[in-house]
């Protein structure tokens, strides 16, 4: 195991220039994620247009792990609708927690491929689903109000 | 080169260190700040508690109670003597932040004419540096009983601002809770100060001791505090036993946290007495193996010699701090003059986050903590999100610190080094 294996380039370039990293204001729904264990924080808004996920848009501190997870969550699931959306960040929850054994379908989870070394670092998983968690709870937050 | 104490000699009575970390590196223990690693003779008194001596202690008529007894309350000497004190003002927690725990909920259990007992306007100081078990437990007797919490802030340079001591510390102030040492900055505090501070208002002064008594001689009566709290693990002890010193006097005049077996005096079904400290506050059967364990430790340490202890991590502290601070990017969150600090190393790298940092160095073999070290107020003044954390103990030695800034140079180099391809 090497730092390149789990530190992907694609992880690294996420993390340098970190995809839909600014607020769009009046979201259906806020949330703010944290990682109590290193102090790591994220706070997602999302916006949705009828059964379709408009924007995913997120601030926040963390590690590089954290930061392209939610770079390439938001880059992903944003113009997808709700179902599809929710069936690739189980496809990706999945990879990560795999423990090594999974590599992930880039057809579905498309650059998350690359957290797929992650799952072999118990302590890190947390960090890679951060941004992915906060989506999904800022979902049903925006659905219970619809 | 090597520090004052013989490492390779002593790193021999650790077990641990015969294995290899990720791939048959050496493990570069940096982590002994959140707990220490144990020598077999701690490993071998636990085991021969429970192979030859297993019994319940202060029960039972047969021999084996007998001999568990006498173990048990050796270690418990073993310990006060260790803090200059007497056995009857030892008490077997769980760790040190049971201990906290146990003071906070006793003084709350406390009737309103007892000098424990904390009403609305009282006030509890505690300081901005404390680790979350010296301040959450206050923060919640504060919650119960209507007394204010408040603090001593801490410089830009991580040592405690004592300007404003006498307005903080004033004639309000019922408890004042202060660590020895900054689990973060490696700072030592100037307890004798902040102890006359308190003595002047009759305050009580309760001492969280959990980076400092591992580390150098800890003297209960020449400090001239209450209370102390400190984990066996920290000290090459067990995990599962922590102790709290304090005045027997005091410990006699609190009310029990815990209560059940083997505390008691006297018992109807409808009320109880309960029996003088230390049992008072050590309900159930105690983890008694652990505080064996603990003896044992203790009796090792003197052994090294804390004096010695100390000398030698001083050592690497000066070199660790020059190596350090030689790492461009790279800042200490603590003092950064030797004096009155301990060798632990908090910082933070340019570019780099410390989660990233701690799994680059954890490739080489390198165990350091990264994040908030339990102590979230603390980062948040200091205005760092997060930290790397090495700490060092008396089995480190100035090769340890080499591979720690060659481990992090790599680091920077892989982190921080130009990128050419495109994202798809």
């Amino acid at each position: 195991m090497n730092l390149d294996s789990l530190y992907q380039e694609v992880i690294l370039d996420h993390y340098k220039n970190p995809l839909n990293k600014k607020l769009i204001p009046n979201p259906i729904a806020q949330v703010t994620h944290l990682n109590t264990s290193c102090g790591d924080e994220i706070i997602l808004n999302l916006h949705l247009n009828g059964d379709l996920v408009e924007h995913i848009t997120w601030e926040g501190i963390g590690c590089s792990i954290s930061q392209a997870s939610t770079s390439v969550m938001s880059d992903l699931l944003t113009g997808k609708q709700i179902n599809e959306a929710m069936s690739i960040l189980e496809s990706f929850v999945e990879v990560i927690q795999s423990k090594g054994k999974l590599n992930g379908d880039e057809e579905i989870i498309g650059d998350g491929v690359a957290f797929a070394g992650v799952s072999k670092f118990p302590a890190r998983v947390k960090c890679a689903l951060i941004g992915w968690m906060a989506f999904k709870d800022a979902l049903s937050q925006g659905l219970a109000k619809k | 080169m090597s520090g004052l104490l013989d490492v390779t000699t002593i790193k021999r009575d650790f077990p641990i260190f015969n294995r290899t970390i990720r791939d048959g590196q050496r493990l570069i223990y940096l982590d002994s700040g959140a707990t220490s690693h144990k020598p077999k003779i701690v490993l071998d008194a636990e085991r021969d508690f429970y192979e030859n001596h297993n019994s319940a202690v202060h029960r039972g008529a047969h021999q084996l109670a007998e001999e568990a007894t006498e173990l048990f309350e050796e270690a418990r000497l073993e310990v006060a003597r260790f803090l200059n004190s007497d056995g009857s003002e030892i008490v077997f927690t769980k760790n040190a932040t049971e201990s906290l725990n146990l003071l906070a909920y006793s003084f709350s259990n406390s009737s309103k004419n007892s000098r424990f007992h904390l009403n609305p306007g009282d006030r509890i100081v505690v300081t901005e540096m404390e680790h979350h078990a010296n301040l959450i437990p206050w923060q919640q007797l504060a919650a119960r009983t209507g007394a204010e919490l408040t603090w001593l802030p801490v410089t830009t340079d991580g040592r405690l601002d004592l300007s404003s001591i006498d307005s903080i510390i004033n004639a309000k102030t019922k408890i004042v809770a202060i660590t020895h040492q900054s689990n973060v900055l490696g700072t030592i505090n100037p307890i004798k100060e902040i102890v006359a501070a308190a003595r002047n208002v009759g305050a009580l002064f309760i001492l969280d001791a959990c980076q400092s008594v591992p580390h150098f001689k800890v003297d209960v009566k020449d400090l001239d505090i209450d209370f102390l709290a400190f984990s066996g693990h920290k000290a090459v002890g067990p995990t599962g036993v922590g102790t709290l010193w304090g005045r027997a006097e005091l410990l006699n005049e609190m009310e029990p946290f815990l209560t059940g077996g083997s505390m008691i005096e006297s018992v109807t079904m409808s009320s109880a007495t309960f029996a003088e400290a230390p049992q008072r506050f050590e309900a159930g059967v105690p983890n008694m193996a652990q505080a064996v364990g603990l003896g044992a430790a203790i009796r090792y340490l003197n052994g090294i010699g804390m004096e010695n202890i100390h000398n030698h991590e001083v050592a690497l502290t000066k070199y660790a701090l020059d190596k350090l601070q030689s790492i461009p990017g790279l800042k200490i969150i603590g003092p950064t003059e030797m004096k009155n600090r301990g060798a632990v190393f908090s910082f933070t790298m340019e570019n780099i986050h410390p989660h990233d940092l701690g799994q680059a160095l954890d490739q080489n073999g390198i165990a350091v903590r990264t994040g908030h070290h339990c102590a979230w107020p603390l980062m948040r003044v200091l205005n760092v999100p997060a930290t790397t954390r090495a700490s060092l103990y008396f089995y480190n030695d100035y090769s340890d610190i080499d591979a720690l800034i060659s481990g992090i140079y790599e680091a920077k180099e892989f982190f921080t080094a130009p990128r050419t391809k495109e994202r798809k």
